[in-house]
């Protein structure tokens, strides 16, 4: 589909969710957005660079091909929001925020691909909450790994992942050149 | 005035100092505070709680003004001070000044003094802050350098190659100019052709004797013939506090020779673009309907300085949080 040679992911990354399971929960969480939000005049999808953003444009793409609606789409980057700036080990690059519809009484689904201790959604919150206030905010998530360290829950979520906290949960997706799929790795010691 | 202790990548104190892949960096990450900047709500939380000091001990509106709204719009605490009204009107020296301030602490220190090295002299005693050089004497101000890029950038965004392969004329008073000295190191990096253009007097001797850029630095006396056919030109203004009067006959005749008119550029360099570091003196190196056109990108350079003041200050706060840390 793509023109790009797709990459290989490392020999010792372990499948958890294969590419046709990633499509299933895609359409069912479509399905339980539109199902939960009838009147989808105000609904708006906000995907969480960068995993997010290719889900979240996804899933407005499938309520395209089952409602002919084009909702509005952007994009967060909680670069600027987070709270361990001063802490995180290596320089932070921007990639940019995109939030071209009026946030301001819009009902919000925000995209990630997958929850873990729920600070950037936090953060995301805090960047959406910058440029107007949304009548709701609800998160759809691609994998729910567990750990939390606030109290935020998703609303939607794809599979849940039971995970030890010296594991690492990586997304790829075919837009970023690789076949889709989630993969767990342990921790080197 | 090299030394060796100083860790350039903590500080920012010239275009000398930088790779293409820092420069790139930081325009990178102030093209993305450009859109902060438009946002009804100019403010993010990335410095909440950083300290920032602007110390300028030399006049300068735009400057200052540029990194105290970028230290704000990152949620900074931003404090200016000047030379009147501080201890340095009392006979402080620079170093007991910068002392002083670094006792309270301060993650980033933006200083502008009249003194070329004055920065560097600062960046070498000063532990645990940030040293920012918004200008020092003759020297650099490699700011204004990355802003006028940040510019160009997004004026030839559409053009292939972008900012690089251009032929840039900077004209005026090279001699006493850090922004030149600034643009040129930044522009010779990015492997762009570079003009000097000015009245022998204010082109530094060295650079017409040794020029130890060689072919893609170039030097011009007359206006027309240095400015022909470039993609940019970049004017400066006579800097009468440096003694640049000294160095020329009179204002009216060097506007006689060199004042930049949409007349001459339609004629020798029809698809130029017009820069100039302002303060601009109307009608000596720039016409003011050329000031005023299309062509002309001095405010969207007013624009760029915020953003790429953000950018820096964002490198270098969360860069020293994470020294003090250790």
């Amino acid at each position: 589909m793509t023109t790009a040679e797709t990459k290989k992911v490392p020999a010792d990354w372990k499948c958890v969710v294969d590419s046709d399971t990633i499509s299933r929960c895609i359409s069912r969480i479509t399905y339980e957005i539109l199902e939960k939000n009838r009147d989808i005049q105000n609904l708006a999808i906000v995907g969480i660079r960068t995993g997010g953003e290719f889900l979240g444009r996804r899933i407005k793409n499938r309520i395209k091909e089952i409602e002919g609606l084009e909702v509005p789409f952007g994009v967060v980057d909680i670069t600027l929001y987070r709270d361990d700036l001063s802490h995180s080990s290596s320089q932070p690059e921007l990639k940019g925020t995109d939030l071209r519809f009026s946030v301001s009484g819009s009902r919000i689904v925000l995209v990630d691909d997958v929850l873990y201790t729920g600070r950037t959604v936090r953060a995301a919150l805090d960047a959406i909450t910058d440029f107007g206030r949304p009548s709701c905010v609800e998160l759809a998530v691609l994998c729910d790994r567990g750990h939390r360290e606030l109290p935020i829950r998703p609303d939607y979520v794809g599979k849940n992942l039971p995970t030890e906290r010296n594991e690492f949960v990586r997304v790829r997706l075919r837009e970023m050149n690789y076949q889709d799929g989630v993969y767990l790795i342990r921790k080197k010691k | 005035m090299t030394n060796t202790d100083i860790d350039y990548s903590r500080h920012l104190l010239g275009i000398e100092h930088l790779s293409r892949e820092e420069l790139y960096n930081y325009l990178d990450n102030a093209t993305h505070f450009l859109e902060v900047s438009e946002r009804d709500l100019k403010k993010v939380p990335a410095l909440r709680g950083k300290t920032v000091v602007n110390l300028f001990l030399e006049p300068s509106t735009r400057t200052r003004t540029s990194f105290e709204i970028a230290g704000k719009r990152l949620s900074a605490d931003t404090i200016n001070m000047t030379a009147s009204g501080s201890s340095v009107s009392k006979g402080e020296t620079l170093l007991d000044t910068a002392r002083t301030i670094a006792a309270m602490n301060p993650d980033v220190l933006v200083i502008r003094h009249r003194a070329s090295g004055a920065a560097h002299f600062l960046a070498s005693r000063l532990e645990n802050t940030a040293v920012i050089n918004a200008g020092d004497g003759m020297h650099e101000h490699p700011t204004q350098a990355l802003l006028d890029l940040l510019t160009l950038r997004q004026h030839f965004k559409d053009r292939s190659g972008g900012i690089e392969g251009l032929r840039v004329a900077i004209v005026g008073d090279i001699r006493h100019s850090r922004v030149a000295r600034s643009n040129i190191m930044a522009h010779l990096l990015l492997g762009n052709k570079v003009r000097l253009v000015g009245p022998s007097t204010l082109i530094p001797d060295l650079l017409v004797k040794e020029n130890c850029f060689g072919e893609p630095l170039q030097v011009f006396y007359r206006l027309e013939e240095g400015i022909e056919g470039c993609d940019v030109i970049m004017l400066l203004r006579m800097q009468l506090e440096r003694s640049a009067g000294g160095f020329i006959p009179s204002l009216e005749e060097y506007a006689r020779e060199y004042c930049l008119t949409s007349k001459i550029v339609e004629r020798y360099a029809g698809d130029a673009v017009v820069m100039h570091p302002g303060p601009i003196n109307r009608g000596i190196e720039i016409s003011g309907e050329l000031a005023d056109s299309p062509r002309s990108l001095i405010e969207k350079q007013v624009t760029s300085g915020v953003a790429v003041r953000m950018a820096v200050l964002f490198k270098l706060a969360t860069a020293s949080g994470e020294e003090k840390r250790e």
